[in-house]
């Protein structure tokens, strides 16, 4: 089982990388949006389903992530543009945050991480330099060992290469010594304190992975449209990556993802349908919190059934 | 004589107009096995609690090995050697046993920043974690989830989990809290066969487990140190007997 694990990852990016080959482009414009934001909703996991800490301000670094991006594109169309200033920046406005929020748990974690994430939304929205509400457009795809990305053959190869390493990243970090301290935290925080970790510097070392990484997810949204809005920074972003999350099955990685393509795939197919998307949505997600608490992966485990 | 191992001075906790600890001092020598032993309401776990810096005393010092811990996170006091188990089960319920032993192992940090890491390289804590198992009777049961144990196991895990961090200072609020004779009993060997370096500090209800363990014995009443002394003075002493029997209504 732990062996076939690994093996199956390799295969699913194997179908992933040709899937252009069968698919045309809608589908593939789909897939490249569910890469990303199963990546942001992995790095949101390891918050809320690993560490115990729900975050409703993911959106802070998957916005800064995309705004640094695409700042440093437009100079320097290269890797450092595309790759280590968002990840820096995000890594360093996750430990100024996390360093707030974490003193505090509950709903006033909640609600922290919220206020500091619309505070980058009202920032990004009044700027002018960073195109107030309308953002930063024309955003070029770097050139990253030679490659340039423009091309969309080597654009897809490196989103399912940086979907691939960031979750074999992550899936490394909740398997550490690390990742099974925080699953401590999050079972019993008091008692992990009282046999002797300084449980909020482990808290925040999780903050700081879960924001670099929303951050690289988010240049990577930057890099897939070309542009950046003050939306990637707005609540309803944290909101669409924790309803993923818990649909596809709170403290499973596979599960964030797989929640990231039922959203996506749910949100395009109905919204062609019918404009009240959102309704059909809603209701998907009462049912599933209502007779599928384990999301998707607990109902593939044949989990279900009203929680007692 | 040699500076005991805890040194507890003139500690006192209030809660409002309550005061749960009224200047209470106590000291502990190492490798001493010391009962504390009062009524329900005597200030027994809130002592605990200071010690192990879940609460910060009102007035008073406590030292452990010569060095001032009033003031310390629970982590830090935890670091320098002190453990504790709790009064009512506190354990990591989705985790295995043995990974709820193999955590408190692991708390003394070695390895535990590891990011990508495997848990199963790190051999030290594994290892504690089998022996500690053995040792409370736990060794079958290693990947149950701790939730699912029964209530005597989990008391058995609870000790465990303090036991497995290696302390140097071992608190124990009431091991044998619910459990069965046999179950009391077993507890209470498993207790008795714990290395002498490892100094005790028992809160214990169970007359006939206190006095098969303890050297000494601290009488606390109204959040005051009531008497002190070897198990036979305090059995010869009649204001224990009057604190235990006396109709005064101690909540």
């Amino acid at each position: 089982m732990r062996l076939a694990r690994p093996g199956g990852f390799v295969a699913l990016l194997a179908l992933l990388a040709v899937f252009p080959l069968f698919a045309g482009n809608y589908p593939v414009k789909l897939l490249h949006e569910i890469l990303i934001w199963g990546v942001f909703a992995m790095s949101l996991d390891l918050l809320m389903g690993y560490t115990g800490l729900v975050s409703f301000g993911h959106s802070a670094f998957f916005g800064l992530g995309g705004y640094v991006a695409a700042l440093a594109l437009l100079r320097w169309p290269g890797a450092t543009a595309a790759l280590l200033l968002p990840a820096v920046a995000a890594a360093l406005a996750a430990l100024v945050i996390g360093f707030f929020s974490i003193r505090v748990s509950g709903v006033y974690f909640i609600m922290l991480t919220l206020a500091f994430s619309q505070m980058f939304y009202a920032v990004a929205f009044q700027a002018e330099w960073l195109g107030s509400n309308d953002g930063i457009s024309g955003v070029p795809r770097p050139v990253v060992v030679g490659l340039s990305l423009a091309a969309p053959r080597v654009f897809h190869l490196f989103l399912v290469g940086f979907f691939g390493l960031a979750g074999l990243a992550l899936w490394r970090v909740v398997r550490s010594p690390f990742g099974h301290v925080l699953r401590g935290i999050a079972e019993n925080e008091g008692r992990m304190a009282a046999v002797g970790y300084p449980v909020a510097r482990y808290k925040l070392l999780a903050f700081v992975i879960a924001g670099t990484v929303a951050g690289l997810a988010g240049s990577l949204f930057t890099q897939l449209n070309g542009y950046v809005s003050p939306d990637a920074f707005f609540w309803t972003t944290s909101g669409e990556a924790l309803l993923m999350v818990i649909l596809g099955g709170t403290g499973t990685l596979g599960g964030a993802f797989l929640g990231a393509a039922a959203f996506t795939l749910l949100q395009s197919l109905v919204s062609s349908y019918t404009e009240r998307w959102m309704l059909i949505l809603g209701l998907t997600f009462v049912l599933f919190v209502l007779f599928a608490p384990g999301g998707i992966v607990g109902v593939l485990r044949g989990r279900i059934g009203l929680r007692a | 004589m040699t500076a005991p191992l805890l040194a507890i001075e003139h500690v006192s906790r209030h809660f409002g107009a309550l005061s749960a600890l009224n200047g209470v001092s106590l000291s502990v020598a190492a490798r001493e096995r010391r009962a504390v032993i009062g009524p329900n309401g005597a200030g027994k776990t809130t002592l605990f609690n200071v010690i192990t810096g879940q609460l910060a005393p009102s007035a008073g010092a406590i030292r452990f090995e010569g060095r001032a811990i009033v003031g310390l996170a629970p982590h830090a006091i935890a670091r320098r050697g002190i453990s504790r188990s709790f009064q009512r089960t506190n354990l990591f319920p989705r985790l295995a046993v043995g990974e709820n032993l193999r955590l408190a192992a692991a708390a003394d940090g070695r390895g535990s920043w590891n990011v990508l890491g495997s848990v199963d390289r790190l051999a030290a804590p594994l290892g504690r974690a089998r022996e500690v198992a053995e040792a409370v009777g736990l060794a079958e049961r290693l990947a149950e989830p701790a939730g699912r144990l029964s209530y005597g196991e989990q008391r058995q895990l609870e000790v465990g989990v303090a036991l497995a961090t290696v302390p140097r200072l071992l608190l124990l609020d009431e091991p044998t809290a619910g459990m069965s004779p046999e179950e009391t009993a077993r507890m209470t060997r498993l207790l008795q066969a714990l290395p002498r370096e490892m100094t005790l500090l028992i809160i214990e209800h169970d007359m006939d487990v206190v006095f098969s363990l303890a050297d000494r014995i601290s009488v606390l009443h109204h959040g005051e140190v009531l008497c002190e002394g070897t198990p036979d003075e305090v059995r010869a002493d009649a204001r224990v007997y009057e604190v235990y029997l006396g109709t005064g209504d101690d909540r």
